[in-house]
């Protein structure tokens, strides 16, 4: 029997009398060191505007803030919102972002992927698609600001998920129709675990143009839209 | 308004809410919430004004009004009026002292006229040594189909998470965990999937497996109360019956649930649970939660933890535990808030006379890592922690955390003397998986259940 098909749990791993052997405490603390860095670690910014994205920060200043004031990792300033007003397309029917959250591996490996399946799905279905932003230091919420500044139906916001030990690289994409802060959490539909172990990029590209269709037409999102 | 000078400078703080606060150990999720000293001698300031405050007045001044919030109503309520009128004039101070000076018989007699909010705010007065060694004295048992709490017993609940409930990769790690004498005080699974037929599935399972083995131990599955409430009316083999408890009335509604329904939940399990009781309840709660989910008024989270047990006293439960590291570095920043959390927490639900286990765990966003959580299981093991969580490598693949694991119940036992509830020991002894307490050769295998 392969334990490993069956169950991913650290089992049937030995001990050392009622310790971890050696081997199996190095793989552990060698899982958390790679959990730990994604957290604490920055996205490529350089290659994420190469990719033709704008890039904009919310009101954390470092990480260590952003870690501990989640409040502050949902807004903007004044003069972010001004910008974005002025500088980005307006009403489009698709509006890209992407986040560091609280993995920055997830999204130096997995968005040149699936932002690359997404524009061409969009453009091959005449979908019009916003300027693209990547958000530094950015939480879930942010979608619903920029959506309703800037007037889009469907929202779609790639971020970096919490780390587990399997993987540092995880990415989730929240996606909202009329994104909005007047609107509970349940406004969002979820495709979630999306990298090279899990979902796969380039998958999760097509699951996301699919209910972005499915959104587009039932004008809903979340709880309110059965997929 | 209460006013203290020191080293000449004045603090003011303008209620009691404000002083129990300020008086509390650095912890990130009062600074988010604004309610924490703004400095170290700030701190120390309201600690002393707390320490001179009486318990009368804390009872006179509900930190969540009577009206507002049944868990308030319940909590106040519920005191015992005889011995409160004895103790009345007692100050926080004095009632440290008290507890640090007293057997733990003698501290029994008089915590039915403790609220929640005095058992808060004498922690805050104590040291993580003073909580340890408080919490040592306080020996509380229960009862469903064998008694935890005994003296000389650290149990644990065998957490068998798995990321699709696949119930051949849960039985996996039931079995793999059992080898290693895991699983005393509860086979507990979270579930990925909350639908009734998934939840009776492992039930049935669980229930299986120790029948088969003649374990005595109790199964649990921790989906929402409702859940287990349908399957209970479906015939579903349930011993305890789980819920996540909050410390308003706000929060528990944000969880799904409020008194009357936890009262159902109750009675129904009373007359239609598989386990023998008279404890068959299992509850788990947390700092920051109220936070979390915007129902704290204001209130520290120390405080709010604090009301969370009271509640749970109702009920008379099997198990209570804090998930005490899983809320993430916006309540508990780093090692250090956490094992005082913990530290904290244990002794507040000792104090409360619950039947007191902690999860002692962490995430990967906080700055903690393998040996803060070591160290707090360790010094829970001084403090007569009754149970801890055992799970497979310490590694949760379906929460995402890491909590103790199966190698870690195994040392806490060895390195403290202590032994499993006596049933389940025996049964052990007789598997062949113990000998005079330690794991044996071929234990910690999971082979020997096939």
């Amino acid at each position: 029997m392969e334990i490993g098909t069956i169950t991913p749990a650290r089992i049937h791993i030995g001990r050392s009398g009622p310790r971890v052997t050696t081997k199996e405490l190095l793989k552990f603390r060698q899982d958390h060191a790679i959990a730990m860095d994604a957290v604490w670690s920055h996205v490529d910014e350089e290659k994420v505007r190469e990719l033709g994205f704008k890039v904009i920060h919310t009101l954390i200043k470092d990480k260590e803030e952003y870690i501990r004031r989640p409040d502050l990792g949902r807004r903007f300033s004044k003069e972010t919102l001004e910008d974005i007003k002025n500088t980005c397309i307006s009403n489009p029917s698709v509006q890209i972002i992407a986040a560091d959250g609280l993995s920055s591996p997830a999204i130096d490996t997995n968005l040149k992927d699936i932002f690359g399946i997404l524009m061409d799905g969009f453009k091959h279905r005449g979908i019009s698609v916003g300027t693209p932003l990547f958000i530094r230091y950015g939480r879930v919420a942010t979608m619903d600001y920029i959506s309703e500044i800037l007037g889009a139906e469907v929202t779609i916001l790639l971020v970096g998920e919490r780390p587990g030990l399997a993987t540092g690289e995880s990415m989730s994409a929240y996606m909202a129709y009329r994104s909005s802060t007047e609107k509970p959490e349940s406004q969002r539909t979820v495709v979630s675990n999306i990298h090279n172990g899990g979902l796969y990029p380039v998958e999760a590209g097509a699951q996301i143009i699919h209910i972005t269709e499915i959104m587009l037409k039932e004008k809903k999102s979340g709880v309110d839209l059965k997929i | 308004m209460y006013k203290i000078n020191l080293q000449n400078k004045t603090y003011e703080f303008g209620s009691l809410k404000e002083v129990m606060a300020k008086a509390n150990e650095l912890k990130s999720g009062d600074v988010l919430a604004g309610v924490a000293a703004l400095s170290a001698h700030e701190r120390i300031a309201a600690k002393m004004i707390l320490s001179d405050i009486t318990l009368e007045t804390i009872y006179n001044h509900p930190i969540i009004p009577y009206e507002e919030d049944e868990v308030t109503r319940l909590i106040v309520d519920s005191i015992d009026r005889d011995t409160y009128e004895k103790i009345k004039r007692m100050t926080v101070g004095e009632l440290r002292d008290f507890i640090l000076s007293s057997r733990g018989e003698a501290i029994k007699e008089i915590r039915g006229a403790l609220t929640a909010e005095m058992i808060s705010a004498v922690t805050k007065l104590m040291s993580n040594m003073d909580l340890v060694y408080a919490a040592s004295k306080l020996v509380n048992t229960a009862y469903c189909n064998t008694t935890i709490g005994k003296a000389g017993t650290l149990s644990a609940r065998l957490q068998p998470n798995h990321p699709t409930d696949d119930v051949e990769g849960v039985m996996l790690s039931v079995m793999e965990g059992m080898s290693y004498a895991v699983g005393d005080a509860v086979i507990g699974l979270n579930p990925v999937n909350d639908s009734v037929e998934n939840v009776r599935r492992i039930l049935d399972a669980f229930h299986d497996f120790y029948t088969k083995w003649d374990i005595p131990t109790q199964n649990c599955v921790l989906a929402h109360v409702t859940t287990q409430l349908e399957a209970l009316k479906k015939g579903a083999p349930i011993d305890l019956m789980f819920q996540s408890l909050a410390g308003s009335e706000v929060s528990n509604r944000a969880f799904g649930i409020d008194i009357d329904l936890l009262d159902e939940a109750y009675s129904f399990m009373n007359t239609h649970k598989n386990s023998k009781g008279p404890n068959f309840m299992y509850f788990e709660t947390g700092q920051g939660a109220e936070l979390s989910s915007e129902g704290h008024h204001g209130v520290d989270q120390l405080t709010m933890e604090a009301r969370c047990y009271g509640l749970a006293k109702r009920y008379k439960p099997y198990l209570v535990n804090t998930v005490v590291g899983f809320i993430g570095p916006e309540y508990l920043y780093d090692g250090a808030q956490v094992i005082r959390a913990g530290l904290e927490d244990h002794f507040m639900g000792k104090l409360t006379g619950l039947s007191m286990g902690v999860d002692v765990c962490y995430t990967n966003h906080m700055k903690a890592d393998q040996n803060d959580l070591e160290n707090l299981a360790l010094l829970l093991a001084q403090a007569n922690c009754n149970y801890y969580m055992g799970v497979p490598g310490g590694d949760d693949v379906m929460l995402m955390y890491q909590s103790t694991s199966y190698h870690d119940v195994a040392t806490l036992r060895e390195i403290t003397g202590k032994k499993p509830i006596a049933e389940f020991n025996t049964r052990m002894e007789e598997l062949g998986i113990l000998k005079n307490g330690r794991l044996t050769k071929q234990a910690g295998d999971y082979r020997m259940f096939i």
